[in-house]
């Protein structure tokens, strides 16, 4: 017998409850089911006809991307008010004579907009048939709307980029989604229509930027015309971002390239921060946002420049002597060469049948790893190249993060090659040649980079070996609650090698700038470390450079870091078919590192006359 | 002898009449999501899919209470509550947002929503307390369990959603009326007032102007329909309407397949049923639960303490509230609040906890059975 304590009449109590909350359900439910009934049986037809001729459409409010911004907040994308026509087929009554009517009317390829048209997609949405229209031919369609039901104009943001070209491979652009991606999940809440980004981080970030969209319902009446508009769900606006990059230091980087086809990058050794990304031929994502058409696509994908290619990312190259940076950090760690020891160049190196030049025909005497790295000895690099293998080589320079991509926010990032025994015979079943090692030594044969993973490289050098991963992106701003999210910089480990190890190889770096191969990088503001590098384009050359067709003369490279005691900024220039380093590069990297250096107030350089550089503009103004 | 007869009679408490009606109201539910949903995804694993996963899981849920025993359950029940408390708090400063509420806790590739468990811990809460404390004053009986609703009910409010807050209600006043007021007129009175309300609330709201409506609810619940014209009300009143007495037969709900209908899959599910099976199907669907609401009203009233009998007044009152809100809802006759129908919609942890519930109803039953008395 269970006991509570609770009297019988409590229970019985409850049993009464209990029966009332019966009665109340039934009621309540023969209620509902009145309610049903006058639904759908006694207004059932009215409602069936309303159905059938259901005259509310849907229409979607594309929702306002976010803004870019540098680091310094200055915009590097927006919206403008733009005008878009869009048609309901199910309120078409002809579709050949409206199409006729636009044509004559806006001018507009008719091949296209049956295409448009004929797309997959439901009869009752509006379809967009046209963007950017200019406020005329808005208003030309507007007044003649009543010859042409089923057709609307809506007010939309354009996306604009008023730096036009200016860090355009970056930014990259935006595009209407395509049949494609529409089928990906990633793309899953959008539609035919929807604005994504296409390329840099538009497209890296789209998720962030890209918003919500809303819905408006629009009555429309039997002919298709507007009648009422209510906003069903407003659009959310998407997340705004801030670059790292500063755009006067970009500008100053693309003017630096002008019309020669190259790259700089320059980046904050002690986060990863890019400050400047600049590639050359460049577009204007302002054009490439808009709705091209096949010739202008084209046009723009056939140009041998290959302008859309972001050659500091995407471009491969062989990095030249820049690869005598890791080569001699290998060296000194392995112990393969003390700092001391020496090695007799006379100006080529033996091996086999073959002779492998040096640069400098008549060599360079007894030359120790720092000499070497100054006047970029080849012979000594040949040398210890041949000592520790090319599996030793490939360890070091994966630990500086050739041979696989950076990971930057930026889409198809390319990886270069760090080559392996492993490697050739993976890559191309073959057995890797002893002379292979030699070329690879001076960083040509299959050894290729790009310039974004050699200023990674050389900052790392510059941090003694820490290393980031380098970033575009700094803070997401979250519109809808108003916070600013900041992104932590991202650490991708240290190199295993003694502070020693980095001390030499810094020093001898400053005196390649003061004395060796890249003299015209030496500044009177700051102290700069560098190395120059040549890639070979053309295998076989034969007379001076000036007679060798421009597309066949080697890439000049210069990596550098400065201020040498505590770097702020490393730096990595590819100038194609520009010949030497020293001679084309160097001067570049220099520009950027006194422009920098200027921009951004530092603790007093070497030259505590600051304000007294020699710069043409700013003494004309004094005066 | 007794422990057999009392193992025979644990069996028939698995009533195959009770489980019988809960699958036949899933399957219903199934098929509406797979009719309104085909075709809408590619890629995804479908919704119908998603939710034979979330009824196979739940079913798990439902074997796991009916086994168990409710006199224990009810010991956690104090602990259980803080922790959702804990949870709800996580939702409002880590949960996932979706159409501007922060409902949801990501789980790996799932979420799930804290507050739907709320209310079935609720309904322990109120259970326990009512059957240990002296039934006294109006200040134990009264007072101190809507002290114990409140920061639940405040927290679910925050997020914001208003169906759960007002189930959340529910569940407290259906506990008040069965045993928290002495006084029967008064239980009448409210009783009354609250199978009146859709009623009143229709002319009260049908009176009001439309800016008045919309600063109301932008109030209750600023982010459902900002628009306030009814769009939702009027597309599900035109689904429901067309539908007439056969229906338009499945896929053929010209309404839900053609997206004038949002949330076809979710809160107006049954708008994509009555037009697509018509009022006849809509007999069909309000008899399946008045029976299944029948069935656990006697297990209720035949529980054999307190404990048990509250439990299942409560979570009766839990179900009745669903399905009469989310029907009169989608009938236009209330506001529209975010309320699932029980079983039929699709949604994880609402379709997990509704059918745990039932486990729990039949729990009740259960121990009435095999306990000798």
């Amino acid at each position: 017998m269970v006991t509570t304590h609770y009297s019988e009449s409590e229970f019985g109590d409850l049993h009464r409850r209990l029966f009332i909350l019966r009665v109340g359900l039934l009621l309540v439910v023969v209620l509902l089911g009145l309610r049903l009934w006058h639904l759908q049986i006694y207004e059932g037809p009215y409602y069936r006809d309303l159905s059938e001729n259901n005259r509310t459409r849907l229409v979607l409010l594309e929702p306002a991307r976010g803004l870019i911004y540098d680091r310094h907040g200055v915009l590097l994308a927006n919206n403008v008010p733009s005008f878009s026509l869009y048609v309901t087929l199910e309120d078409v009554k002809d579709r050949e004579v409206l199409i006729q009517q636009l044509t004559d009317l806006l001018g507009l390829d008719p091949t296209l907009v049956r295409k448009k048209m004929t797309a997959k997609g439901s009869k009752l949405l509006p379809r967009k048939i046209k963007d950017r229209m200019t406020l005329r031919d808005a208003t030309l369609v507007e007044s003649h709307r009543l010859d042409m039901p089923g057709v609307m104009i809506q007010v939309e943001s354009q996306r604009n980029y008023p730096g036009g070209v200016t860090a355009a491979h970056l930014l990259g652009y935006v595009g209407e989604i395509s049949a494609d991606q529409l089928e990906k999940p990633e793309f899953l809440d959008l539609h035919q229509g929807s604005i994504v980004g296409q390329y840099g981080v538009e497209k890296s970030y789209d998720r962030h930027m890209r918003g919500t969209a809303g819905q408006k319902s629009v009555e429309v009446d039997a002919l298709g015309h507007e009648k009422k508009a209510s906003v069903v769900e407003r659009p959310q606006a998407g997340n705004d971002l801030y670059l790292t990059i500063d755009v006067r230091l970009q500008k100053v980087a693309e003017d630096l390239l002008g019309e020669e086809q190259g790259a700089i990058v320059a980046l904050d050794p002690n986060s990863g921060d890019i400050l400047a990304m600049a590639s050359r031929p460049g577009f204007d994502p302002n054009v490439l946002s808009r709705e091209l058409t096949a010739k202008q696509w084209v046009e723009i994908v056939q140009d041998e420049g290959r302008p859309l290619n972001n050659r500091a990312s995407q471009g491969q190259y062989p990095p030249g002597s820049t690869f005598k940076i890791p080569m001699a950090v290998a060296a000194l760690e392995t112990r393969t060469v003390s700092p001391s020891s020496t090695v007799f160049c006379n100006g080529g190196y033996q091996f086999g049948k073959r002779l492998y030049h040096d640069w400098k025909a008549s060599g360079h005497g007894y030359v120790d790893l720092h000499t070497a790295l100054v006047h970029s000895c080849d012979v000594y690099f040949y040398t210890i190249g041949q000592r520790m293998g090319i599996d030793v080589m490939a360890e070091f320079g994966k630990d500086f993060g050739l041979g696989k991509a950076t990971g930057v926010e930026l889409p198809s990032e390319r990886s270069g090659i760090m080559p392996s025994t492993a490697w050739k015979q993976k890559a191309k079943n073959e057995q890797w040649l002893p002379g292979e090692t030699i070329s690879a030594a001076i960083g040509q044969g299959y050894v290729t980079v790009t310039p974004l993973q050699m200023a990674s490289l050389v900052g790392t050098v510059a941090n003694n070996g820490v290393s980031y991963r380098p970033r575009l992106v700094q803070a997401v701003m979250d519109r809808t609650s108003g916070n600013l999210q900041e992104l932590p910089a991202v650490p991708r480990g240290k190199i295993n090698a003694k502070p020693e190890t980095f001390r030499i190889i810094k020093d001898a770096l400053a005196d390649v700038v003061t004395k060796g191969t890249a003299t015209k990088a030496k500044s009177s503001m700051v102290t700069i470390g560098g190395k120059t590098g040549t890639a070979q384009v053309a295998a076989l050359r034969t007379g001076p450079e000036e007679n060798i067709p421009k597309k066949f003369r080697d890439h000049a490279w210069f990596v550098a870091f400065a201020p040498v005691e505590s770097p702020k900024i490393a730096v990595a220039v590819l100038a194609e078919h520009m010949g030497h380093g020293g001679a084309a590069a160097a001067p570049l990297a220099k520009e950027v590192i006194e422009t920098y250096m200027k921009l951004t107030p530092q603790v007093p350089a070497v030259t505590s006359d600051l304000s007294g550089v020699n710069e043409p503009g700013r003494s004309s103004k004094d005066s | 002898m007794i422990d057999r007869l009392t193992e025979n009679r644990g069996l028939d408490s698995f009533d195959i009449r009770y489980v019988a009606l809960i699958l036949a109201i899933l399957g219903i539910g199934v098929l509406s999501i797979y009719s309104v949903t085909r075709g809408q995804q590619s890629g995804a694993t479908p919704f119908y899919l998603k939710q034979l996963i979330w009824i196979g899981l739940g079913a798990a849920a439902f074997l796991v209470m009916w086994a168990s025993d409710y006199h224990h359950l009810a010991r956690f029940a104090y602990p259980a509550y803080a922790f959702i408390l804990l949870m709800l708090v996580f939702v409002l400063f880590e949960g996932r947002t979706s159409k501007g509420a922060q409902r949801w806790i990501a789980l790996g590739p799932f979420s799930f929503q804290p507050s739907e468990f709320a209310k079935l811990i609720l309904v322990l809460v109120l259970a326990h307390y009512y059957s240990k404390a002296p039934r006294a004053g109006w200040l134990q009986r009264v007072i101190v369990p809507g002290l114990l609703v409140l920061p639940g009910l405040l927290l679910i409010l925050k997020q914001p959603d208003l169906g759960s807050g007002l189930s959340f209600v529910a569940v407290y006043a259906a506990m008040l009326l069965m045993v928290g007021i002495r006084s029967q007129a008064l239980g009448f009175i409210l009783l009354f007032s609250i199978m009146l309300f859709p009623f009143a609330w229709e002319g009260m709201w049908g009176s009001l102007h439309d800016y008045q409506r919309q600063r109301i609810m932008a109030f209750v619940d600023p982010d459902y329909d900002p628009g306030g014209k009814g769009y939702h009300a009027l597309q599900s009143k035109i689904a429901i309407g067309s539908g007439e007495l056969l229906g338009k037969g499945l896929y053929g709900g010209t309404q839900s397949q053609l997206k004038f209908l949002p949330e076809g899959h979710t809160d107006f599910v049954f708008a994509v049923f009555a037009e697509e099976w018509g009022f006849l199907g809509v007999v069909v669907l309000l008899t399946l639960f008045v029976a299944l609401i029948w069935l656990s009203l006697e297990i209720a009233s035949k529980a054999k303490d307190q404990l048990g009998a509250l439990l299942a007044v409560g979570i009766v009152a839990m179900l009745c509230f669903c399905v009469v809100v989310n029907i009169g809802m989608t009938a236009g006759m209330f506001p529209i609040v975010g309320i699932p129908l029980p079983l039929v919609s699709y949604g994880g942890s609402a379709t997990i906890m509704t059918m745990a519930s039932l486990g729990l109803l039949l729990n009740v039953k259960r121990k009435r059975l095999s306990l000798f008395y």
